[in-house]
């Protein structure tokens, strides 16, 4: 079995995230692995630890990330968790790719690793926490010709079929689909192992293979923001709120809160 | 208030799913799309005859329904793939200048499908929808967990957006049209998973839905897994009930507001009993106004609220249901 896990490397959503001339500003001291990518390879651990001795021996899960040099730190954090292969895709040329772009790299890349042997399965997040888009799964899934599954919360394989069940909108669903398939597994789907002593030790001397689009055979012109279809025009922060009304509740916050709603029209 | 008119002569798409009731999401929608251009809409399934009056109330000509092999027509037909090849095949039929669909995760898959499809430029979750003065589509969005507020423009002749609920009030046209119904084959290509199962959710009658509602109030780990004081004053308040991750974890909600659950943005958030982290922050900061109940008074969720109350809910919300209730008169 070989299954890639696509992962970025996103501005931590704990630290001050920010623009900067329209971009996002990817600063690798408040950088981190984007925390959804967590489930998607502990989704892929299990799925080779639950093999037999024999296909375990004979598996691999590749992490792979299209982002500038910083986006090693992505590789790292899944290196710790314990994949056995981290590939980077980086180019100039990719900076400012909108999703189609993005999804054109990310598949090139998974065809080059096809081109050394089969790829039974493409996991990802649910969706990247800085732009929350949450459609390049679906994405790479048609570029790749393959059935999507995708928001899974469980998820089992069985015979060289893979099985899921999501929650969407309006259903909960079992869905199936033979192998090779992508999948995207939401943060419902498991928790994510915390690394161990030895795995974060190997993980600093872990041999990282960048490639670039010339190595993927992909046209500059089509990713990027020479390929973009949208271009993001102006951001800004927004005005601090007024500073709160903080009651303390000493037998009439209730009503204090009524009348707040009450006072401003919103009742 | 008058909305502007469109300054050019646009085909506007927008996704009706499902077709057999008209959300206030898709009202919306149609609200937005008339300020953009003449308004179509798209569905896999046949719309009712009160679907079709709002619709005509709303300014749409024209309702483009799918025509999928019997194959596709039970369970498939939800599959983004199927959706987004249906909205794919309208947009060429149409030859459309913009698609609108709603904020839900199916359809954000389908939108980007038909996009990729068609080769158009693609916005996620816009909060708002405008032409600039050439005549592209523009869309805001609130990002950072709300901190920042974007524009971004589709520099493509043909534009897909979601759109966040809340993003203007619906308002029905001038003048009612007449709603025409046609149908247009669909051709499916991509490899589809099966669909073994499908249990649709029951919309909890007479609350609205956290998607959509104009007011919600949301319940966190303290609540110690009692809601009533949440639902009390949801009631009270002709409120949507939300909750936070954790009090979904812990089993006492079905759904929860957040960067990975439901995103929303409504008039007003009463949150209680939730502490305001950033995932949970992420998917509500935008909502107009803020309230807070918590008993710590650090609670960060407080640095973002409007008003709070340092107390405890349980004498909090009933208390405040009562004195809205009395307000309301009911
Ligand atoms: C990848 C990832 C994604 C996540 N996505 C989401 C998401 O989308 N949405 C989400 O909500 N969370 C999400 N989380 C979880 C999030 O990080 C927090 O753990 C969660 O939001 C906390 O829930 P809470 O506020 O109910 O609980 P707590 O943080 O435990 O807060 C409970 C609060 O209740 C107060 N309290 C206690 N008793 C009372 C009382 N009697 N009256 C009034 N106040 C009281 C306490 O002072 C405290 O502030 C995510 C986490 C991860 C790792
Ligand atoms: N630049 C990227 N490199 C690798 N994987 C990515 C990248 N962007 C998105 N992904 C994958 O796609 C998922 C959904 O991202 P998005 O659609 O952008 O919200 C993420 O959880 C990742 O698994």
């Amino acid at each position: 079995m070989r299954i890639v896990v696509p992962v970025k490397y996103v501005p931590d959503i704990n630290a001050d995230r920010r623009f900067s001339d329209c971009r996002v500003v990817r600063d690798p001291a408040e950088g981190s692995l984007n925390e959804l990518d967590e489930n998607a390879l502990e989704a892929a651990l299990r799925i080779i630890e639950a093999l037999g001795d024999d296909e375990r021996e004979a598996s691999e899960i590749v992490a792979l990330t299209v982002a500038p040099a910083d986006g090693d730190l992505a590789l790292r954090k899944a290196f710790q968790m314990g994949v056995d292969r981290g590939v980077r895709v980086t180019d100039d040329a990719l900076a400012g790719s909108d999703y189609f772009g993005t999804t054109a790299a990310i598949a090139a890349a998974v065809r080059r690793l096809e081109s050394e042997g089969p790829v039974d399965l493409v996991i990802t997040g649910m969706a990247a926490l800085d732009g929350l888009g949450s459609v390049v799964p679906a994405l790479l899934a048609a570029e790749l010709g393959r059935p999507a599954l995708t928001l899974a919360k469980k998820v089992a394989i069985e015979s060289g079929a893979l099985t899921i069940t999501r929650e969407t909108d309006d259903a909960t669903e079992e869905l199936s689909a033979p192998l090779p398939a992508v999948l995207s597994v939401a943060d419902t789907a498991n928790t994510p192992r915390f690394p161990n002593f030895k795995l974060i030790m190997a993980a600093r001397t872990k041999q990282i293979e960048a490639w670039s689009l010339a190595d993927l055979g992909l046209d500059a012109a089509s990713v990027g923001t020479a390929g973009a279809r949208t271009e993001t025009t102006s951001a800004a922060p927004r005005p601090p709120r007024p500073e709160v009304e903080l009651v303390q509740d000493k037998g009439e916050g209730g009503t204090a809160l009524a009348e707040f709603l009450i006072r401003n029209e919103l009742v | 208030m008058t909305s502007p008119l469109p300054t050019r002569n646009r085909t506007v798409l927008v996704l009706l799913d499902p077709a057999t009731e008209v959300r206030s999401s898709a009202l919306e929608l149609f609200t937005i799309a008339r300020t953009l251009g003449r308004v179509e809409a798209v569905t896999l399934e046949a719309p009712t005859v009160e679907v079709l009056a709002q619709l005509g109330a709303y300014g749409v000509e024209t309702v483009h329904q799918a025509e999928l092999a019997a194959s596709y027509q039970q369970d498939e037909r939800h599959l983004p793939a199927v959706v987004g090849a249906a909205l794919a095949a309208a947009m060429r039929l149409t030859d459309a200048d913009v698609v609108l669909a709603p904020a839900t995760f199916s359809a954000k898959e389908a939108t980007a499908l038909a996009a990729h499809r068609l080769g158009a430029g693609l916005i996620i979750d816009a909060a708002g929808v405008t032409e600039d003065s050439e005549g592209r589509i523009v869309g805001s969005k609130r990002v950072f967990a709300g901190a920042w507020d974007t524009v971004s423009r589709v520099t493509t002749d043909v534009a897909v957006l979601t759109v966040r609920a809340n993003a203007v009030v619906p308002q029905p046209a001038d003048a009612a049209v007449a709603t025409e119904v046609e149908g247009f084959p669909v051709e499916l290509d991509a490899p589809l998973p099966t669909v073994v199962s499908r249990t649709a959710k029951v919309r909890a009658a007479g609350r609205p839905s956290l998607e959509e509602a104009a007011i919600v109030v949301a319940g966190g780990r303290g609540t110690g897994g009692d809601f009533g004081p949440v639902t009390e004053l949801a009631d009270a308040l002709g409120a949507a009930v939300g909750a936070s991750r954790d009090a979904v974890f812990e089993g006492w909600f079905d759904q929860y507001i957040g960067q990975t659950g439901v995103t929303i943005a409504p008039r007003v958030y009463v949150g209680a009993g939730i502490s305001g982290a950033p995932h949970h922050r992420g998917g509500m900061q935008a909502s107009q106004v803020i309230v807070a109940v918590n008993s710590d008074p650090e609670a960060p969720i407080f640095e973002i609220c409007d008003f709070a109350v340092v107390g405890d809910l349980a004498d909090v919300l009933p208390q405040a249901a009562a004195k809205i209730r009395a307000h309301r008169g009911v």
